[in-house]
């Protein structure tokens, strides 16, 4: 977890969701690289961060994707959020005594199907043996988790649009990540809505 | 001549493949990083029968917090967990582990009632939690109360990590047991009717809540009797969060960016009607085929010319 550094967080808004990640990659207080990006798509709609070990980041993100595909060819649809971080729970916890250094960071918007034709936007995080938690506002997850949980307490508030939630959701990691001196060096923010994805790299402390 | 066929090795269980690893980089760091756990006030309570002139049954209760050291991780979860459709399973401990060997159970104890065609047990799904505990010597880190009603009456159980069990008529687990075991010493009498067993459940929740750091938040309760199992999520609210009597919304283009990529989802497709597919009609343009498009679009392929 402290050994390469960095944080996750995302948020829900009115019809939209947010996940954000710094982009530093280090070996204990040594900086390595600074475009490590940590959230990746599994669909148009859904998104997931991986900050923890950065070995583990992509021995995951490839089983993940391994796990999806088959998924997504045997059931001949897309994968949802919930199920998705049911996927990823049961595979954290095929390793419980001797686990992924991860904490994962689940967002995405549900489809309208026929059951259910107003879906709520999702998030969720896990531990690094994948007991899921499942907020209604916002979820954080990395070195700086401690701080990130402080900010977003209090900078969180219901139905953002998108343009206010991109906001609240770069000023939350901007001000947690500052004060961690294991992440930073850049942050990234994509944020979903049911017609486009924005994506954008901020511009943060450097040091 | 015999061939001899190997049986193939299932995999089942746990995967072992990163504890070498985990242990080496344990060593030379400050520690591995911490599950969540449920520091957590579990109740259970026998009610009914006798001279209440109720039907018997149990009652259970739980606080809704979630631990991460000494970070509260979830301040609203759900720790009674389903077994089957007249049996609950509250769980303390491990999060991770209360929930999937709860899951697991669950599952087994539905195919169980398939197989033998008649509703399960309380004694079978403590039977099963436990045998299943006792394998993993304590390591699976599930403290549980086990409840429900089945054909021989209403059972109250406490299975611990290690796989030992206790069938008492009033049980309490998790680090606010001894707060709400307090509650229950002092005020537990048999035969209580329903609305006095739920109270008292309550009460010794919260206990458990204002009284240990581990335990907090919401009560979530749950009665089953023989006519079926009620569970009332939420059943009380003590700390409910203020409003926030500002709003601290920042103003749209606060925050500086360097790159931006605006993925639309989007797909607009301009369809241009033509009758005599690639002939030349008169009053429409003809568009030529852009490269890269569709088979056989690469090499700037004609189409019926």
């Amino acid at each position: 977890m402290e050994y390469n550094g960095g944080s996750v967080v995302a948020m829900i808004g009115k019809d939209c969701v947010a996940i954000a990640s710094d982009l530093r990659l280090g070996q204990q207080s040594v900086g390595v690289a600074m475009n490590f990006d940590k959230v990746f798509p599994v669909n148009d709609k859904l998104y997931y961060g991986l900050p923890g070990l950065a070995t583990d980041v992509y021995t995951l993100r490839e089983q993940l994707r391994f796990r999806v595909n088959m998924y997504r060819m045997k059931e001949e649809r897309e994968i949802t959020p919930k199920t998705f971080t049911h996927l990823v729970s049961s595979t954290l916890y095929e390793k419980r005594f001797g686990p992924y250094f991860i904490e994962p960071v689940v967002a995405g918007l549900p489809s309208p199907t026929e059951l259910d034709p107003h879906p709520k936007p999702f998030i969720s995080t896990m531990d690094t043996i994948g007991c899921i938690t499942t907020p209604k506002d916002f979820a954080v997850a990395g070195t700086a988790s401690n701080k990130l949980f402080g900010v977003a307490e209090g900078l969180w508030e219901p139905d953002l649009e998108p343009e206010d939630l991109f906001e609240t959701i770069s000023q939350t990691l901007l001000n947690a990540v500052d004060r961690d001196a294991l992440s930073g060096w850049g942050a990234i923010v994509h944020v979903i809505t049911h017609d486009k994805v924005i994506t954008r790299q901020l511009r943060a402390r450097m040091d | 001549m015999t061939v001899q066929i190997q049986p193939q090795e299932e995999a089942v269980g746990f995967d072992f493949s990163n504890y070498a690893r985990n242990q080496f980089l344990g060593q030379h760091m400050n520690g591995l990083p911490k599950a969540t756990s449920t520091g957590t006030t579990i109740v259970g309570l026998k009610f009914g029968g006798g001279d209440s002139g109720e039907e018997e049954g149990v009652c259970l209760g739980a606080d809704t917090r979630a631990t991460a050291g000494d970070i509260v991780a979830d301040k609203n979860c759900e720790k009674i967990h389903y077994l089957t459709p007249m049996i609950r399973c509250c769980g303390a401990g491990t999060a991770a582990d209360t929930e999937f060997v709860t899951n697991l159970i669950s599952s087994n104890l539905e195919l169980h009632a398939l197989s033998q065609g008649r509703p399960v047990r309380v004694v079978t799904a403590m039977t099963m939690l436990k045998q299943y505990l006792f394998r993993y010597q304590g390591h699976v880190g599930a403290h549980l109360v086990l409840g429900g009603v089945d054909s021989t009456g209403s059972h109250l159980f406490t299975i611990h990590a290690h796989g030992s069990t206790d069938k008492l008529p009033y049980v309490t687990m998790g680090s606010g047991s001894l707060a709400a075991m307090a509650v229950f010493e002092s005020a537990y009498k048999p035969y209580l009717k329903r609305e006095e067993a739920v109270a008292l459940v309550a009460r010794a929740i919260r206990a458990g809540i204002f009284n240990d750091l581990g335990s907090g938040s919401n009560v979530d309760v749950s009665i089953i009797t023989k006519a079926g199992c009620e569970t009332l999520r939420n059943y009380e609210m003590p700390n409910e969060r203020g409003v926030k009597s500002r709003n601290y919304k920042f103003r749209r283009g606060t925050t500086a960016w360097v790159k931006e990529n605006i993925r639309s989802l989007i797909v607009k497709e301009d369809v241009k009607i033509t009758s005599g597919a690639g002939k030349e009609q008169p009053g429409i343009e003809p568009h030529p085929v852009p490269v890269g498009a569709g088979p056989g679009g690469e090499e700037g392929m004609d189409v019926d010319s």
